[in-house]
This record gives C-alpha cells, structure tokens and sequence, in this order.
C-alpha cells in the first residue's frame, strides 16, 4: 500500500514536468510548420524571440513570487544586467570568436552577470518583509536602469575605459570600440539568438527550475514560504536559502536578458524594456498563470502576448484588459470570501459524488 | 548531568519582566510539564530555550553545552525540537515533505547535485523518503502522506508537527501545549502519542499544558510559573497539591 | 546664490512629494497596504482640472473643487471593489491587486485622453517672488504648494489626535479586530481615510502638474513611488514624517541632479530609500512592531 502511494506520488510530478516539457516542444514544432508554410506574418515572426524572453523571465519570477514567496518588482534589472553584460561581451569578441561559441559564452556571463548583483541586491533586500521588499526590488531595478543610461564604456590599445560623464572623458584612442554610449546604449552586437536558441533557452530554464523545486534546496526555500518561523525551528538557515533562490531567479532573469539583447542590433535601457513596467508586466504573466505554477506562467506568457497581436482590433484595449483580468483574478483567487466560496462549493460537489 | 539546564533565565519586554531567575532541570528520558496561568511566560520561556528570543540574563545548557546567544537554526542543530501553540506547519506543502524538511540537515546533498539529479541527489532522497514514511508510520499518518498539510484534520496537523520536530532527531523535545484546541478523546489519543514517542525514541520532553488531566496523567515532575516567576517544582503530585499552586489556580 | 535657487527648487519639488507622501502614509499606516494606484490617482486629479479648466474653461478654484470630489469618489471605489474583498488576504495579494488598479487608472486615461502631452495651464496665477534685485525668482507656484502642504499637514495632524474619526482611524490601524468589538465601524473608517487620501491627492495633482505643466497618463506613477521612498524616510505611519521625508527627499534630488548628474538623480533618491530601510526600517519618525511567535 505504502509503496505505491509512492510511486504514484514521484510518477505524478515527473509527469506533469514531462507534460510541461512536451507543451513547450510541441508548440515550437507547430510555430516552426507554419512559419515554413508561410502562415506567419512577419510582424508576428519578429514576436517569437521576445516571446521566449517573456517565458523565460516569467518562470525566473514565478520561482521568486510562488517558491519563494516574495514579491519582486526589480526583475527587469536583472534582465537588463544580463541583455548589457552578455551584449559588451559579444560586442568586443565579434570578430575573434566564432558565432556559436560566443553565444555560449555570452549566455554564460550574462547569467553570471545577473547572478552576482541578484546576490549583491538579495544580501540587503531579502532582510526586508513583504511591501518594503517589493518597493525596494523595484528602486534597485531602477538604479540599474539609470546608472546603464549613464554608463560610458569602451576598449582601445590601452585596455578599458569607463566613464559616468561622457563618452569624451573616455579619452580613447583613434582605433577604440566604443562598447556603451550611455543612454545610446551598444549598437552592433551580432544577432546570434533565434527561435529556436529561445526554445531551447526556455527548455533550460524549465530543467533548472522543475528540478530545483524538487529538490532539498526546493523544499527549503518553500517551507520558507509557507512558515518562515517554523522553517527556523527545524534547521532551516532562512537567509542562506532565500540568497540561493533570489539568485538563482535574478540569473535566469539575466539568461532572458542575453536572448533579448542578441536579438536587437541596438540595446537601450528603455523604461519600456527594462523599467519597472516591464517587471510588472511580467508580473502579471505570473499572476494569471498562477502563482507557483510554473507552466501556468509560459501559457499566460504566449497567450498574453500572442492575443492582442492576432485580434488587432483589441490592441489598444491590451493594457486595460491586462488590468481587469489581473484585479479580477486576484480577487477570485485570493479574498477570503472566494476561497471559503470555493471551498464549499468543492465540499459540496465531492459530498454530492459520494452520495 | 541534567539533558537540559538553565541558570537564572530572564527576559524583559519594554517594562514588563516576562520571566525571572527561572531554574529548571530536566533530566534524560523524562516527561517534564511546564504549568501556569496564562500569561505567565511559558511560550516565552520556549522561545528563549528555542533563540526565538535572546534572554537578558542567565544561562541555557543542553547536556552541559551553553546554548546561551545561539540562534534557531544553531540550536535546533544542537538538538532542541519544538512545536507551536498555534499550530505551524507548511501548509502548501505535501505531509510527507514537511517531515523531509525536517529530514533536512542530516541528508545533505548541493544544490547543483539536487538540480542535475546526480548519483546523490537519487541516493539521498531515496534515503530520506524511507526515513519520512516510517516517521509518518510511527504518527499513523502514512494515508495522508501526499495531502497538503493545510488540509488535514486538526488532531493530525498536531501530530504532524512533532513528526516534523522528531525528524530533526532531537534530543529533547518542546511541545507547545499540544491538547490545545481538542476534544477529550483526541486527548487521550494524544497522551497515547507523547507517550509512545518517549517509549520508542527514548526521548526527554519538555511540554506546556493547561489540560490538567493530560499533565497529571504523564508528567513526572512539573514546575508552575505565574507572572514570570517559579512558584512550585518538583514531582507531579506534591506540585499539584501545594496549596500556593492551587491558590494561583483557582484564586484564594 | 544658485545653490539657494537649487534648494529652493528642491522644496518645492518636495513639497508636491509631501503632499503625495501624506495620502500614502495615511492609508499605509491605517488600512496597512500599499496603494501602488495613489500615484495614478494624482494624475486623474490632474486630468480633471485640465478638462474643467483649461477644456470647459471654469474658473480653477472650481476645478480643484470638482477635482477633489471626483478623486474621492473614485478612491472610495477603488477600496470598495478592488481593495476591501481582499482584506485578511496575504499583503503580496494586495500589493498585487493595487498594482493592477494603477495600470487600469492608466489605461483608462490613455484611452480617453491619449498618450500625447498635455499642457497644463498653471492654476496659480500670482506673481512670482523676485528677490535680491531679481537674481533669486521664487515662483509663485513653489510657495502656494509649500504653504498648502503645511496647512495640510497640521491639519490632518489635528483631525487624527484631536477627532472622535480621527482617534477610530489609530484604533483601526492597531487592532481591526479589538477596534470592531469597541464599537467602531472598520469598513467606513478605512473608505474615508481613502477619501481623505484621494482628496489630498487631487490637490497634489493640481500642484504637481502647476509646476511641472505636463499631463501624460504616467505622470503620476514615478512621482508616486518617490513619494512612498518619502513616506518610508520620514517613517511610514507618521504624518510629520511625511511632510519631513518629502521635502528632503524633494531637495536630495534637486540637488543631486544639480550637482552630481541628472541622470543618476533618481537612483539616489531611490539608494535613499535602500539605506533608510536597512539603517532604521522604521524611518525618521516612525514606531518598531514586534512580531509574536
């Protein structure tokens, strides 16, 4: 009897991982028929690597709002530390490392990148509760922002030069590569991402994330979560295990960013691309997936994205329905009277199967 | 040498004196009750063994090793389980991983191992899901093992928390006025349960109780506390029949 | 002299802070969540202005008038639909749903006035200050706001200590539950600390967008969380503190953006906030609550 409760029991979340994994494929394998029949706009074409930046950040923060029980509003910034590092690297090593190798590596530091100030940003902020700790992830997704757009970073003969003035204070040689004109941003870095790179980026993220929530490390940040005294009393180091999931989140937010920036020639810290809008934005893709429910967020990250560009007409109401839905979902979900609601209404239902 | 010891405990908050030179000493394998009226600082005496709180003065010593100034987690290594008066337990989380949490430090494997599923990570966890089901077995909650833990019944929800304490393999456990909340018969299954647990892992417990029934029915040696201070110690019987005991009880 | 001028820019920039700083601390520190959407609220105010005065041409102290009335209502509403079905929930819910009331207030002005700029004609319409043989100009904006938000300010102070509404509002914000069984009506406490909150936050709007004559649908978002960085400095809960925390937030950036770069001017103000929670959580003013176990 025991074991098989068992079995079931690790049976049933691999399977809805696998489900989760073939979900993925088999949509990139429809988009792949239909773009090679030629029933994809092209407006739509340019959407697919955005899409799979959008799914990919959605499930870094899932890991943050649902594993972790955080509210971040500064995931943007990690994006954006991600798209600028992996973008200079790329930049500067255009010539001297072929294309594929390159992204590899681009991914890796634009992970790395994101990593180490998702550490540095958690150390002070995972210390703060619930509202502070939103507004605060979200001031330092902001400051990230502005100091890029000041940011003036280039390469010549001599090494590297960086300014937080103007490109003159540089004071570069004739040969130099400019690598960030402050609020121009890099312009010139190779395309190197595709649908298909994003598919498999998406693939990579949902391994890391399925697999670390099944984890110990998995069960500890949750149990963070769910009782942050009780999770103390049984051994849990509480600050050691929000840094590693905070971290973790903040880099795979970063691998979106490197997807993102090898797709454009030219890379802004726009407000709209990685101000705090985008984090919220992102936010909602979370909300209506479900928080905690990793697959519920790359359904609403396509559905979201895709709906207002295949009903035209509706675009201009996107936002405002974004809105509704968002407002309306969180009270159906959340206010106690809809939960008590929802819970008799299951009593009610099971007892009638029952009878 | 007592399991557990603590010297002239006392803690403040603002102007109150919540607890003073409180002494007790509670030795290995037995069933100590901690009584007093509310208010009297029980739970805060808890919190101070648990590092919930630091206290102002004193001592705390698990088998001669001075806890004093350690936090939770430490002291949770050091060996000191407990459970909570209002009851806590992951909620959104499955039976049997509240008690894996527990599991927690004595099955180690990385992040990465956990994240790659290496050789370890698949020894491990295979190791640790045996260990929680025969916990869950002891606790007469292996059907229960894949509920969500917010969905149990509130006598199970008890019994999964000092499952989850026991998990921790203390060496003595703090119950937190166990009974509260439940009808003379989950009681008296209760009592069967504390007593089972300290038949079968040896283990000393501390615990706080209102339910006289429940404390003179297994408590050993019990010390009263009323307003923060040691009003009587010693075996069960003699407490329970000093007449300052049954003053602060009932009233004069 | 620049630097007086550039201080004096600096409290009246944050001045408009401490307006919006006050609305924010009210509710924070009575209904216990962030309204994310009191930002957006500021910026209808201003659009209903632009409509009665600049539009159908009323004369301003009536379209502040009408402002008010209408910004109340809608905070009221708000609360009632969006925020009060959530209360008990879990403060990420909330902050969440607030979040989503901000977008829709945007949305909804982006439908109906468009995304261009507006230009907004000064209400206040007195001279300006010229001191110093018109080397240092005070404009005449700067110091109605100025004076405004102290009136409001000592105002608001005296109806929360002296008032029998003001005293329910303090119960509310120690104890719902202890307050409900002394008699006092939870619910119509928080909806009119969101009136008074919307209100203050229409006159913010008629000042903010005075000095600064542009209405965009966003207008009130950046604003907004700048002034919860001043409620949160000055010690969130406290109405003194607002006041205090907006203006010296108004003037670190004034100054900073003078003198150290206009481009990092916001991220100072928001390192402010970082340092001010992690040196003394509770800010310049505010009460330290322990949490039971």
């Amino acid at each position: 009897m025991e074991m098989k409760i068992n079995k079931t029991k690790i049976s049933k979340t691999t399977k809805n991982d696998l489900i989760t994994y073939g979900m993925v494929i088999l949509v990139y394998i429809v988009v792949q028929l239909l773009v090679s029949t030629g029933h994809v706009s092209s407006l739509v074409q340019g959407l697919l690597v955005p899409f799979c930046t959008y799914v990919i950040v959605a499930v870094a923060l899932n890991l943050t709002v649902g594993i972790l029980g955080e509210l971040s509003l500064g995931h943007a910034g990690f994006m954006c530390v991600g798209a600028f590092a992996s973008a200079v690297f790329s930049l500067a090593f255009k010539e001297s490392i072929p294309g594929g190798l390159r992204f590899f590596l681009a991914l890796l530091i634009g992970a790395a990148a994101a990593a180490v100030v998702g550490f540095l940003v958690g150390i002070p902020v995972l210390r703060l509760r619930g509202d502070y700790l939103a507004i605060v992830t979200l001031a330092f997704g902001e400051i990230i922002k502005n100091i890029i757009n000041a940011l003036y970073l280039g390469v010549d003969s001599n090494g590297i030069h960086f300014s937080m003035k103007d490109a003159l204070s540089l004071h570069m040689e004739e040969d130099g590569l400019m690598l960030i004109k402050g609020a121009q941003g890099v312009t010139g870095t190779p395309n190197d991402s595709n649908f298909t790179v994003g598919v498999l980026l998406i693939l990579i993220t949902l391994f890391v994330v399925l697999n670390f929530i099944h984890s110990r490390t998995g069960r500890a940040v949750m149990s963070i979560r769910d009782n942050r005294i009780a999770a103390e009393s049984v051994g849990i180091n509480v600050t050691k295990y929000k840094l590693v999931a905070f971290t973790l989140s903040a880099s795979l937010a970063g691998v979106a960013g490197v997807l993102y920036a090898h797709n454009l020639s030219t890379l802004n810290a726009l407000p709209k691309n990685f101000g705090y809008n985008m984090s919220i934005l992102i936010l909602v893709f979370v909300v209506l997936g479900g928080i905690g429910n990793i697959r519920g967020s790359i359904i609403a990250a396509v559905l979201l994205t895709l709906l207002p560009e295949v009903l035209r007409g509706l675009s201009d109401y996107r936002m405002l329905i974004y809105s509704i839905v968002l407002i309306t979902m969180m009270i159906f979900n959340w206010s106690p009277n809809a939960v008590f609601f929802r819970k008799r209404l299951k009593q009610t239902l099971t007892s009638g199967r029952k009878a | 040498m007592a399991l557990l010891e603590t010297k002239n405990l006392g803690i403040s908050f603002g102007g109150l004196r919540a607890v003073n030179a409180f002494d007790i000493s509670v030795e290995k394998g037995q069933l100590y009750g901690l009584i007093g009226p509310n208010g009297a600082g029980k739970t805060t005496i808890f919190n101070l063994l648990t590092g919930v709180y630091q206290p102002d003065e004193g001592a705390i010593l698990l088998e001669g090793v001075n806890l004093t100034g350690k936090r939770t987690i430490d002291i949770c290594k050091a060996g000191i389980a407990r459970t909570f008066q209002n009851i806590r337990l992951f909620g959104d989380m499955t039976v049997l991983d509240n008690v894996k949490v527990g599991l927690h430090n004595h099955y180690p494997y990385s992040t990465f191992e956990g994240i790659f599923r290496l050789p370890r990570y698949r020894k491990v966890e295979k190791e640790m899901n045996t260990k929680a089901k025969e916990l869950l077995e002891v606790f007469g909650l292996e059907s229960y093992a894949d509920y969500q833990a917010k969905n149990l019944p509130y006598g199970q929800q008890r019994k999964l928390e000092i499952a989850r304490a026991m998990a921790t393999e203390p060496k003595l456990l703090l119950l937190d006025e166990p009974a509260a909340g439940m009808n003379p018969n989950e009681t008296k299954e209760l009592m069967e349960t504390i007593r089972f647990v300290r038949e079968r892992f040896d283990m000393t417990i501390l615990l706080i109780e209102h339910d006289m029934k429940l404390v003179s029915g297994i408590c050993e040696k019990l010390t009263v506390l009323n307003f923060g201070e040691v009003l009587a110690q010693g075996d069960t019987q003699d407490v329970l029949n000093n007449p300052e005991v049954i003053t602060a009880y009932l009233g004069s | 002299m620049s630097f007086v001028a550039h201080l004096i820019n600096g409290i009246s920039l944050g001045s408009v802070y401490a307006l919006i700083a006050l609305g924010y601390t009210m509710v924070y520190g009575i209904a216990k969540m962030l309204n994310f959407a009191h930002g957006d609220v500021i910026m209808i105010g201003g659009y209903v202005v632009f409509v009665t005065a600049s539009g159908m041409g009323l004369p301003p102290l009536a379209a502040i008038v009408i402002s008010m009335a209408v910004c109340t209502v809608l905070g009221v509403t708000i609360e009632r639909v969006a925020y009060r079905p959530l209360r008990g929930a879990s403060p990420l819910a909330v902050l969440i749903t607030a979040i989503g009331v901000s977008y829709l207030l945007q949305n909804v002005a982006l439908l109906v006035f468009g995304s261009d700029t507006k230009a907004f004609t000064n209400v206040v319409t007195m001279p300006n200050l010229e001191l110093f043989d018109g080397q240092l100009i005070i404009k005449s904006v700067t110091v109605v706001t100025v004076i405004v938000s102290i009136i409001i300010m000592v105002g608001l102070n005296l109806f929360v200590k002296r008032t029998k509404l003001g005293r329910a509002m303090t119960a509310v914000s120690e104890d719902k539950g202890a307050a409900q069984l002394m008699g006092i009506n939870v619910n119509g406490t928080i909806a009119v600390t969101f009136a008074i909150g919307s209100a203050l936050a229409a006159v913010a709007g008629v000042l903010l967008c005075s000095a600064y004559p542009s209405l965009t649908p966003y207008t009130g978002s950046m604003p907004g969380i700048k002034a919860f960085v001043a409620a949160v400095f000055g010690g969130i809960g406290s109405i003194p503190g607002a006041f205090i925390g907006g203006i010296l937030l108004g003037i670190i950036e004034n100054l900073s953006k003078a003198y150290i770069s206009s481009q990092l001017a916001d991220a100072i103000v928001f390192s402010i906030l970082i340092i001010v929670l992690l040196v003394k959580p509770t800010g310049l003013l505010g009460k330290k609550i322990l949490e039971k176990v």
